[in-house]
């Protein structure tokens, strides 16, 4: 349905619309750019465009062994949040027990909570258990923080669920062990994906938890953190172009995805609502 | 229809790993912020309010837990007026392409926050971007310092990042504002400034307290952006807490900061619920 009258838009709002595009747009344009330039990062205009960094990239050892140590922790921290998040869901939805609304919030404040805050309780907390920092904290960290979007995401994706097939199910036989693998899981697959895909992306740039836990072992954003310190390289720039590209790739695939699905759940809005205490 | 197995089985673990790794370490917190650290530089287990006195008493804390605030403020209310009237504009005259300019909005989320952050800085600084484009064109002789190693670079670079996720909960609120309304307002006569004051807006409040608390508490706890844009006048409470944890070690000190972030946190969300509810209208 047309909402108004298209001749009826004031310009000042398109022109507004188009600020605030060139606005979230300019750093990452300037980013891309500037991974080709030279002379180094700034100064305009760019000049004597140059593959110059990216070679320099692939010849870097330590970044690669930064991106392999954050693709093990965001893959872990997937099954982690994913592992725990699912039946969380599960049991916001169809459970009734003492301190409920308790852990409802508990599950979701690390996402609005300043990650410094979780970051540092749980460096408190191996530290009083002696247990020593390393890639394990931190995927501990990130899977812990991340329950959120996976139980928002499940907990959206369970209420547009039709219980009468688990019904049908468990009438026909089937145990809850079947009924939860054939009929729950299958129906929530897109949730599920959508989770895990927000969950990696969100591990591998997650920097304010991963402050407190780091041992030895750099993730790819304090590899990053590390060398901006020092100074800035063009460097940067092309392995941040190149992030972006692969996250570019994951919107398209997830945006395909949710297309071919029936219900086309908006993931971003589901865990930003459900933040603000709407779960539940 | 579910059996007590099924219930205990999907609720245990959960209950359990959530009590271990997030309401464990959080009572820590609060427990380390009554401990103290000796000259020796041993945590010493004694349980005191001297920490919490010494938050009261010396200025430097206070200052710039209000300086962070005054930074979130600012976030907030740049991040709102980016962000509603193109929530606005994409809901109502969006048209065929409203999916797309939605997803030009979220990409940016997808791009590391770090490699944002450090986009601005190769923007704002003294040879960066914008001082050489404004010499080049011959508008300054001299580039801006005022831009880099500021409260002004953090806030513009917190409001760049905070911009789409005040905008997500409007776009959402105004998405759910039932057409009919807006048609009955135009039908009785109501001009286009009428209808938007009494019908639109009243009906999106929801999705702006949501999109304020976000950009509000997310900033206030941000230490990455002071740290890299910041300068000594840009520095904000959680830097403070950094320090403590680090050079400074005075981990029950930094616990106690914490734990008023956590309050003050956590308070604002109770406030901006109950807000939200006040002004629902399902």
């Amino acid at each position: 349905m047309k909402r108004h009258n298209a001749t009826s838009r004031p310009s000042w709002l398109l022109f507004h619309a188009l600020a605030v595009f060139a606005f979230l747009y300019l750093p990452i344009a300037v980013l891309v750019l500037y991974s080709f330039n030279g002379e180094g990062v700034g100064g305009f205009p760019p000049h004597h465009l140059t593959l110059d960094w990216y070679r320099t990239l692939f010849a870097d050892g330590p970044i690669w062994d930064a991106v392999l140590n954050s693709l093990y922790v965001a893959l872990a921290a997937v099954v982690i949040a994913l592992g725990f998040g699912v039946p969380a869901a599960l049991a916001l939805e169809r459970a009734q027990f003492p301190g409920k609304a308790l852990f409802r919030r508990l599950v979701l404040l690390p996402l609005i909570l300043p990650g410094i805050i979780t970051g540092l309780s749980l460096l408190m907390l191996f530290n009083v258990f002696g247990i020593k920092l390393s890639l394990l904290t931190i995927v501990l960290g990130h899977g812990t923080a991340l329950i959120s979007v996976a139980t928002t995401e499940v907990f959206a994706g369970l209420q547009k669920l039709d219980r009468a097939q688990e019904e049908a199910s468990l009438d026909l036989g089937a145990n809850y062990w079947q009924t939860f693998w054939r009929i729950t899981v299958p129906n929530l697959k897109l949730p599920m994906i959508g989770a895990a895909l927000l969950i990696f992306t969100l591990s591998m740039d997650e920097i304010a938890v991963s402050f407190f836990l780091i041992g030895r072992d750099n993730t790819l954003p304090l590899e990053i953190w590390g060398r901006l310190r020092r100074g800035i390289t063009p460097e940067i720039n092309a392995v941040s172009t190149i992030i972006f590209l692969f996250s570019l790739l994951a919107i398209v695939f997830w945006y395909r995805l949710r297309v071919r699905g029936e219900a086309p759940a908006e993931a971003e809005v589901e865990v930003v609502t459900a933040l603000e205490g709407g779960v539940a | 229809m579910f059996s007590r197995g099924y219930k205990a089985a999907v609720t245990l673990p959960p209950l359990l790993w959530v009590t271990a790794f997030l309401l464990t370490p959080y009572l820590l917190m609060f427990c380390y912020s009554f401990w103290s650290v000796s000259p020796a530089q041993i945590i010493v287990h004694s349980w005191n309010l001297s920490n919490y006195g010494e938050l009261a008493r010396v200025d430097v804390y206070w200052q710039t837990l209000l300086r962070s605030m005054w930074i979130a403020a600012r976030v907030t209310i740049f991040s709102l007026l980016l962000g509603y009237p193109l929530a606005y504009f994409l809901s109502f005259y969006g048209g065929k392409k409203k999916d797309l300019l939605y997803q030009l909005v979220i990409i940016p989320l997808w791009v590391s926050y770090l490699v944002r952050a450090y986009a601005w800085k190769t923007i704002l600084g003294s040879d960066g971007v914008l001082n050489t484009l404004l010499q080049y064109v011959h508008v300054t002789k001299h580039p801006l310092e005022f831009l880099l190693y500021s409260p002004f670079a953090v806030v513009l670079t917190l409001t760049h990042i905070y911009t789409p996720f005040a905008f997500l909960p409007i776009y959402a609120a105004l998405e759910h504002i039932p057409h009919n309304l807006v048609e009955a307002s135009h039908d009785l006569g109501a001009s286009p400034g009428q209808t938007f004051w009494k019908i639109i807006f009243p009906l999106s409040i929801p999705g702006v307290v949501a999109g304020a608390t976000f950009a509000f508490v997310l900033s206030l706890g941000d230490f990455l952006a002071p740290l890299l844009l910041g300068g000594p006048s840009g520095i904000m409470i959680s830097n403070i807490v950094v320090s403590l944890f680090g050079a400074a070690y005075n981990w029950p000190l930094g616990a106690a900061i914490s734990f008023c972030m956590l309050l003050l946190v956590v308070s604002l969300l109770f406030l901006s619920e109950r807000l939200e509810k006040k002004w629902s209208y399902a």
